[in-house]
């Protein structure tokens, strides 16, 4: 593959990829239209290319993408599960697509149908009250949640409550969307297993407590066994509990967030509902809370009233909007053409081939890496290259060498309370060839790490770019190509 | 694994040096490792007041972003400005680039702390 120029420097002076016809009206200059302070000086530095130029630069730095229609990507925590082409049409249905948020509700009761009835079908899932789908991702989702938890404290009178628990193992966001809602971040540690420490969870507890924020499965793709223990200890202190959704994926029709315990869940659809993920986005991160959190949800939520659905809009205590109109609806409606086509029988078995995926794939790999959590898994593992590391080779070179295998890697350096970490989640979604092929390029670059570590310290070597200077790239923080740059 | 006489080490991989009453705070040759390259450090403010175990600042490396914690209290009197446009310093010389300075308000906290052969053993302990 060869580098690709930016389109700024494709291209010749006065070239265009259009051809006006002659205009049919007196010609009349911008100037007199527009009032000189609002003009532009010099003419915008657009690039001048011809439309196939366009065209082909386009097609060659899509091909340089590597998505789930192109290869496996096992990347941990993020479920890049296949995102099946009849999402897209549904998505697509022209009564979706080309409607106008600001539209009389009588002429999109499809759209608020839909709405109403995935409010419905998640709410069964997590085994929640009430399901909102305005926030437009994981993350964003978090932080609904914890304004609702902000919420129902500070209308019970406890607004002393300002303290979020949330375990070393937590994705990064946690304590951050913590934070960002103005709670103050308390950690508990793991104990050997991987579980909440169940003694210093008791011990943090207390008066002050908000709630626990809690991925289960965790990060390291084990199950909480603990976790009707800890829902105790949270609420029995007055504290919430909230569901990172993060890995639903392993748990689908088999245990609900609800029944563990949880009062507020966030989904991501663009995860465990097979919508896109990546690329931008966008995503969604519904939120499901329990009855007594409903009143807090965000506005409006869709209602059902003689037959028609309408936006309430009539809820006091809701916390407000959260995102402009009603969320990423494109987003919702793949979901929903998810969940209809997989039926509750087929979710179920999508996380029950996903955990069997993972346990496959962890039990052979465990012959070449390290195993630091040896027990069954659930949609994902880690393992860590702390053996390749005596030679020095790291997780992030084995990470570097599996892109000229053609495979996008693991998560890496993540979760922090395992050294040298690989995140594996292969998905429901591969074969077991695919598997297969999977654990022979490891055992491949295991092998090479033990007899000639150096290939593996310099890939990669099919990329468009070379091993890049990571460290050389943050500290010198290069965000603009200026065209003088040249 | 290798270590400074005469400082004091935290279990948060801190290492603290003592002039007066004034103890100097960074963190060590072990931490710097597992972190790798260093992208990033957040500085205290001068004339903060600090609890042991409050976070001092933020270092970031290519791999993760950690809090750096004080194991000493007291007022921040001087940081370590140098850092703010040379971070790799920490990965090159670990024990001369100190992040903060923190004049003791309870100078037996040092007392908790380890020298250099019980962090050794405790670092061998962590693997």
């Amino acid at each position: 593959m060869r580098e690709e120029k930016l389109i700024f420097e494709m291209g010749t002076k006065g070239r265009t990829a259009y051809s006006l016809p002659d205009l049919d009206v007196p010609r009349k200059g911008v100037e007199n239209l527009i009032a000189s302070e609002y003009l532009r000086e010099t003419a915008p530095a657009l690039p001048e290319v011809s439309e196939p130029e366009v065209v082909r630069h386009f097609t060659r730095l899509s091909q340089k993408n590597h998505g789930v229609d192109s290869g496996f990507y096992p990347l941990g925590s993020c479920t890049m599960k296949y995102n099946p082409k009849v999402n897209e049409y549904v998505s697509d249905i022209s009564g979706f697509a080309r409607v106008h948020p600001y539209q009389h509700e009588g002429t999109v009761q499809g759209c608020l149908r839909l709405m109403y009835e995935m409010d419905k079908m998640l709410s069964e899932i997590t085994g929640m009250a009430r399901v909102s789908l305005q926030p437009a991702a994981g993350a964003h989702g978090e932080m609904t949640g914890l304004m609702i938890i902000r919420a129902y404290h500070e209308h019970r009178g406890q607004k002393h409550r300002k303290k979020i628990i949330v375990p070393d193992s937590a994705h990064g966001t946690n304590p951050a969307s913590a934070a960002m809602v103005g709670f103050e971040v308390v950690e508990v540690k793991s104990d050997e297993k991987g579980n909440v420490d169940i003694e210093e969870l008791k011990s943090v507890a207390g008066e002050d407590t908000a709630g626990l924020m809690l991925t289960n499965p965790n990060t390291l793709g084990l199950f909480e066994t603990n976790i009707t223990k800890i829902a105790d200890i949270i609420h029995s202190a007055g504290g919430l509990l909230y569901y990172d959704g993060a890995n639903a994926n392993a748990i689908l029709g088999i245990s609900r967030p609800g029944d563990m315990g949880f009062d507020v869940v966030h989904l991501n659809l663009h995860k465990t509902f097979s919508a896109p993920h990546g690329g931008g986005g966008p995503g969604a991160g519904p939120v499901g809370v329990k009855k007594e959190l409903v009143p807090f949800l965000p506005v409006p939520v869709v209602e059902l009233k003689d037959e028609s659905y309408y936006l309430d809009y009539d809820r006091p205590l809701s916390i407000g909007k959260v995102k402009s109109f009603y969320g990423n609806f494109g987003v919702i409606a793949k979901a929903y053409a998810y969940i209809l086509s997989m039926g509750q029988e087929g979710l179920k078995k999508a996380s029950q081939t996903a955990v069997l995926n993972a346990n496959y794939l962890m039990k052979k790999l465990k012959e070449y890496f390290h195993l630091p959590y040896d027990r069954t898994c659930k949609h994902e593992f880690v393992i860590s290259a702390q053996r390749q590391k005596e030679k020095g080779v790291s997780a992030l070179d084995i990470a570097k060498r599996l892109l000229d295998f053609g495979v996008h890697p693991p998560t890496i350096y993540f979760p922090l309370i395992v050294r040298e970490a690989m995140m594996i989640e292969p998905t429901e979604t591969e074969t077991k060839e695919a598997l297969n092929e999977f654990i022979e390029i490891m055992r491949e670059i295991a092998e090479e790490a033990e007899t000639e570590p150096e290939k593996v310290k310099g890939a990669p070597y099919s990329t468009v770019v070379g091993r890049l200077d990571e460290a050389r790239a943050a500290r010198n923080l290069v965000l603009r190509w200026k065209k003088e740059d040249k | 694994m290798n270590m400074e006489k005469g400082l004091k080490y935290s279990k948060d991989h801190e290492w603290v040096r003592v002039e007066g009453n004034v103890a100097y705070v960074g963190i060590t040759n072990y931490a710097q490792l597992a972190l790798g390259d260093i992208v990033f450090v957040e500085l205290p403010e001068v004339g903060k007041l600090l609890k042991s175990g409050d976070v001092l600042g933020v270092v970031e490396s290519v791999k993760a972003a950690s809090d750096i914690y004080t194991p000493v209290s007291g007022k921040v009197v001087k940081v370590n400005e140098g850092l703010a446009g040379a971070p790799e310093e920490i990965n090159r010389q670990p024990y001369e680039s100190w992040i903060a300075a923190i004049e003791l308000s309870d100078a037996s906290e040092l007392e908790n702390l380890m020298d250099e052969e019980q962090y050794g053993r405790f670092c061998v302990k962590e693997g």
